[in-house]
């Protein structure tokens, strides 16, 4: 049972990273009918805006204290971050609680990144052929990885979560199981919690603001909204800000669980992609689906118990093809995905 | 009129493979290993095109067939003999196979489904090959030749010595002329001249699927194929031929791989290879003949030659400036090259997706064209 | 055309040791000197062949760093580093039999496909005589098998896996690396005074050869000391969230969990161990403890505050304090800024043994060179006494246990010496199961 209950646990919070992307790449589809290869770049950038604000707190004031040395025998550097020194106690606070920083700082700067791919790139492959689209995403893809890995390295640079919201709790406890048996991470459930929020935040933009309804009819009929006089193609604009935000932001808060490095974004990608599919291409709600249940499975696929019982009927490695496995069979019997329309991009 | 361009073509490509050791000497491309990769990742890039190019289906998994043709001719030269011949074969006849199920599968789908359903596929074959499949693949360190494999055809060579991969006797590795022509070394191998006679027939046999009703039908797949659909023709035997035909292709050249590197290695099956054959061929131009080939030599160029130029060769270049504008040239350019080679490969890959759809083939037509002018037939003594 | 003109003006003009980038092909068949790559001129050319993209990458850019250095200290300048506190003074600083030291540089992207493209390009374009590099076994061991076959010799880098130089060991290649059955054997009486003879072990393994030989090493040189192993969980590779493997420890009855991870999996798997509050939980009446068998310090740096008083073991660290450790980390620091990692150590030694070898024997001619290395014996590169055996071409020394410091007081100070454990206690017989199946076959002169 406590078992079972931590496997749902992880599930659920792979889930939440899985459908955060997903949601995005389905907003970017839906809106533009475009195939964004980049959207897993874009998760990664988001988690480099976390590493840029923590070393821009970090920039520190070096003194030198003649008492201790350094490796070589000099004196030693003793650095003072500048917050610190400007703002006292704040300061501290600040360095503390730097990935909430840096989702206040993401939120524009993604945004901002969304606007210029738009703008200064996809825009001119709305009326090219989907694979050009895959392509030219591709390859910015590259690009923006390399320029990562040139200014951060390769190494991946941990993040920590503040004091608060670092260690476990009792989870079983909290759900009346004995204690002990449920223990898990607090940032997770953070993430989780977040999660929620953001994509329940962005269906409640699309469902209940007068931009978020011109956006969903722009969805259904681009040209009948056009033709209505008005501007879509700015709200399409602002929507692919949005997806890249909800990517970037997805990223940020990711960094305390996996220290960032700069492929990241290539390894969520294929995955983010299974889940469009099996949710159905186009539909949101079947995007944030598939993510969980997705999640969940591949959970469920790694426990030894279940990894054992599948080895034994001769498909042994369950959890490294689980996820694929997936894709093929819903590609195989049900195209459309869970909740997707048929006949999407089927040309 | 067709007929004798295409012949002109195939004469010139002939040409100019033949000729490669001596063409390629001036750019620091002309040594044994390099050409090799030239002409087998051409063949590559060939096969994919017959797929791509003409019925528009883009696949991201055929880096699948080509790890299983290296997989399959390295286990005829760890079981039956070192000859090349027996090897090739296997590896095309597995990997058609392979690409048969695979095809079957993944063609029941188009679009993007269909490249998921690619990716998919080969991934599971990737993490298979690196993990769990590790007893036929030596997973991690890759299947390689051993002292005491048994080569039941072979004759035992020296003690304590791997023999080398040959084709009735002719060794792969070994360099037969050594010329000195211009001031430079040239090294005509033989290895190069077998991968070279390959390219030069699968470029042959590209040309004639091109030409064929079968090549025309493959390409109004790619136009339309609902209404090929609504004429009653069934399109999926013609998908499928081309997809085992271009997987054929990709186990020659893993085939090839293996012959003149007797080493498998389960990262030749990642999706980022497949990924890369894709590139070869969007570069290149899709769906034109000679497309592909120029991809393929343009990458392995960059991945093999820029990742080499490190900040002292780079010293060496501008070292005949002053030395403040020497460092500030190494440092504008360094980031670009050496370990920054991805950025930009990336970068010129994005380029050409924006500026030439048609690849570099087309970008040629247009510098062609403007040469002479609007003369617009001149221009088009190209593939199409 | 013109740049390759400049190229070669500037090589000559410069004259500092420059990479023959875009120089032309040098000839390299077995030709008058009956061997591949026989330098003929001034000079000779080292290939230095590491991961500069891919995960790897900062791992490969500091043992590019170390080779630098070692390059410079052959050839003269600088402070001469370990050449000072080398036991064999045939080094003059006059580079190598009187050539000056040259190399190439490449890229292996961690791939064995991409490593051995780019060691052919040095052994076939760049005339290199000497190969070396590397920051994984599965590449390590490919490129050897190729230097094997072309007839040049092949010094590893950072490569931990016993089939280096178990299986797939090769008579042209060299390890000075330590490897898993030797971090198990320095682990287990470290691991035994810490935590006991009673402990139940859970085993986290990266599914594929490197991870299998040190999970096998670690359980067998463990239990021996009377420690139980309940499970051995296989781990994708490509894997970046750890939790769902993390979990069940949690209820399996296992008192230490042990990481046979590298690189990013180890860093996100003890990441994810340490969150899921592992370390704070009594099993058994007793404290719950992480290992990790292969430490590096950038791991270390990525894994972050995480590694606090966890156990593994590594090649070498710089805070040792023999001559040669200080010489090397003083000479790197003065140059760098930092101190090296043991990819750099590791290297940097391999550069010096294999120009002292080719001093020995007076040639670059790998079976002299072979035959020189074979069973040599030295001091004063870092490890203590060393011994580079000749059945298996690998070195036997001291091994390093360390833990993760609990107050660093800087970025590179994560790791704190716990034991060095004496040579004596991690050698094994040749012919220890754990290293069957393979030989070495005969040197090649190409």
């Amino acid at each position: 049972m406590d078992a079972i209950l931590l496997q749902v646990l992880n599930g659920i919070d792979k889930g939440s990273a899985y459908a955060l992307i997903a949601l995005g790449l389905t907003l970017i589809f839906g809106t533009l009918g475009v195939v964004n290869f980049a959207h897993g770049a874009l998760f990664m950038l988001g988690a480099f805006v976390a590493v840029t604000v923590g070393k821009i707190l970090d920039i520190s004031k070096i003194t030198i204290d003649p008492e201790r040395l350094d490796f070589l025998g000099n004196p030693a550097k003793i650095r003072t971050p500048y917050v610190t020194e400007w703002f006292g106690d704040f300061g501290y606070w600040l360095i503390e609680w730097s990935v909430l920083v840096s989702v206040v700082v993401a939120i524009p700067v993604m945004v901002l990144i969304g606007i210029i791919m738009e703008r200064g790139l996809i825009k001119h492959f709305y009326n090219r052929p989907h694979a050009d689209q895959i392509l030219v995403t591709f390859g910015l893809a590259i690009v923006l990885q390399n320029i990562i890995k040139a200014v951060y390295g390769a190494n991946p640079i941990p993040q920590s979560a503040p004091d608060l919201l670092q260690g476990s709790v009792d989870f079983g406890v909290l759900v009346g199981m004995t204690k002990d048996t449920v223990i898990y991470p607090l940032w997770r459930l953070v993430y989780f919690i977040f999660s929620m929020v953001l994509i329940g935040g962005v269906f409640a933009f699309l469902r209940f603001t007068t931009f978020g309804m011109v956006v969903r009819a722009g969805m259904a009929d681009r040209e009948t909204v056009g033709l209505l006089g008005i501007n879509i193609d700015r709200r399409f604009t602002i929507m692919f800000g949005v997806a890249a935000a909800v990517a970037g932001l997805a990223g940020v808060m990711y960094t305390p669980i996996s220290p960032p490095n700069y492929p990241m974004g290539m390894d969520f990608l294929v995955l983010s992609f299974v889940v469009v599919v099996v949710g159905g291409m186009g539909s949101l709600p079947g995007a944030v689906l598939a993510g969980f249940l997705l999640g969940i499975i591949e959970s469920f696929a790694s426990m030894p118990l279940i990894k054992d019982a599948i080895a034994a009927i001769g498909l042994p490695a369950i959890d490294q093809i689980i996820i694929y496995l997936i894709a093929v069979i819903v590609l195989l019997v049900r195209p459309r995905g869970l909740m997707g329309k048929t006949g999407i991009m089927e040309e | 009129m067709t007929l004798m361009r295409d012949r002109t073509l195939l004469i010139i490509f002939t040409l100019f493979v033949l000729a490669a050791p001596l063409i390629f000497a001036p750019t620091g491309a002309a040594y044994p290993d390099l050409l090799q990769r030239f002409a087998i990742y051409g063949i590559f890039a060939i096969g994919f095109n017959i797929l791509f190019g003409l019925t528009g289906y883009l696949s991201f998994g055929h880096a699948a067939f080509l790890g299983v043709g290296s997989y399959a001719a390295v286990w005829m030269f760890k079981l039956l003999s070192m000859n090349i011949l027996p090897a090739l074969l296997l590896s095309v006849l597995i990997a058609g196979l392979f690409s048969l199920v695979v095809g079957y599968i993944s063609l029941r789908r188009s679009g993007i489904y269909f490249s998921i359903l690619t990716l998919a596929l080969a991934q599971m074959s990737y993490v298979l090959a690196y993990s769990v499949l590790t007893p036929l693949t030596n997973g991690e360190t890759g299947l390689q030749l051993r002292l005491d494999d048994p080569r039941i055809l072979d004759a035992a060579g020296p003690e304590g010595f791997l023999p080398s991969t040959n084709l009735f006797g002719l060794e792969m590795r070994e360099v037969f002329w050594s010329p000195t022509v211009f001031g430079y070394d040239l090294q005509f191998n033989w290895g190069y001249y077998v991968s070279a006679v390959m390219l030069i027939l699968s470029f042959w046999i590209s040309i004639r699927i091109f030409r064929s009703p079968f090549g025309l039908m493959l390409r109004a797949i790619k136009t339309n194929q609902t209404r090929l659909k609504y004429t009653g023709v069934s399109t999926r035997p013609y998908t499928l031929a081309a997809f085992v035909i271009s997987g054929m292709f990709a186990g020659l050249a893993g085939g090839l791989l293996a012959s003149m590197d007797p080493l498998a290695g389960a990262e030749r099956m990642q999706w980022t290879v497949g990924g890369e054959v894709v590139l070869m061929v969007v570069l290149g131009g899709m769906g034109t003949l000679i497309g592909p080939v120029l991809g393929a030599v343009f990458i392995k160029y960059f991945e093999n030659i820029f990742s080499k130029i490190n900040d002292s060769v780079l010293q060496g270049w501008f070292a005949f400036m002053p030395g403040w504008l020497d460092n500030f040239f190494v440092t504008i350019v360094s980031p670009f090259v050496g370990k920054g080679w991805g950025l930009t490969l990336g970068a010129l890959f994005m380029i050409v997706v924006i500026f030439l759809p048609g690849g570099l083939v087309d970008g040629a037509k247009r510098i062609g064209r403007k040469i002479t002018g609007a003369d617009r037939r001149a221009a088009k003594v190209e593939s199409k | 055309m013109s740049r390759l003109i400049m190229n070669r003006r500037g090589l000559l003009k410069t004259g500092a040791a420059v990479g023959a980038g875009m120089a032309m092909p040098t000839v390299l068949t077995a030709g008058g000197h009956g061997y591949a790559n026989a330098p003929t001129g001034s000079t000779v050319t080292l290939g230095f062949n590491v991961p500069q993209s891919g995960p790897y990458a900062d791992e490969g850019a500091d043992e590019l760093r170390a080779y630098y250095l070692a390059v410079k200290h052959l050839n003269g300048e600088g402070d001469g580093g370990m050449m000072n506190t080398f036991s064999s003074k045939e080094l003059q600083g006059t580079g190598i039999l009187g050539r000056k030291v040259e190399y190439v540089t490449g890229d292996t992207q961690t791939k064995s496909d991409a490593a051995r493209a780019s060691a052919q390009s040095m052994i076939q374009k760049d005339g290199a005589v000497m190969i070396t590099g590397g920051s994984s076994s599965g590449v390590a061991v490919a490129v050897q098998a190729l230097c094997q076959e072309a007839g040049i010799i092949f010094m590893a880098g950072l490569t931990h896996s016993n089939d280096t130089t178990g299986k797939d060991k090769k008579a042209n290649g060299f390890r000075h690396f330590f490897n898993s059955y030797m971090s198990g054997a320095a682990l287990a009486p470290v691991l035994e005074n810490a935590y006991g003879n009673d402990r139940v072990a859970y085993h986290l393994t990266a599914d594929y050869n490197w991870g299998w030989t040190t999970q096998e090493s670690v359980q067998a040189a463990t239990e021996a000391k009377g420690w139980t192993t309940v499970a051995n969980v296989l781990t994708p590779l490509t894997a970046t969230d750890f939790s769902s493997y993390i979990a069940p420890v949690l209820n399996s009855g296992a008192d230490v969990l042990v990481l046979n991870h590298y690189g990013g999996n180890m860093i996100n798997s003890l990441t994810s161990a340490v969150q899921f509050g592992l370390r704070d939980k009594l099993v058994n009446d007793k404290n719950f403890e992480i290992v990790v068998p292969l430490y590096s310090r950038l791991m270390a740096r990525g894994a972050g505050e995480n590694v606090k008083g966890i156990y593994g073991s590594t090649n070498w660290h710089w805070s040792l304090q023999d001559e040669g450790s200080k010489a090397f980390v003083q000479s790197f620091g003065e140059e760098y800024g930092f101190p090296p990692s043991q990819a750099a150590h590791t290297v940097y030694c391999q550069t010096l043994l294999y120009a002292d070898a080719c001093e020995r024997a007076g040639t670059h001619q790998p079976c002299a060179v072979v035959e020189a290395l074979e069973g040599f014996d030295f001091d004063g590169l870092g490890n203590g006494p060393t011994h580079y055996r000749a059945e298996d071409h690998q070195c036997f020394k001291d091994v390093l246990v360390v833990r993760g410091k609990e107050n660093p007081t800087s970025e590179f100070d994560l790791l704190e010496i716990v034991e060095v454990t004496p040579r004596a206690q991690v050698e094994y017989p040749a012919d220890h199961p754990m290293f069957a199946g393979g030989a070495l076959g005969n040197c090649n002169n190409g």
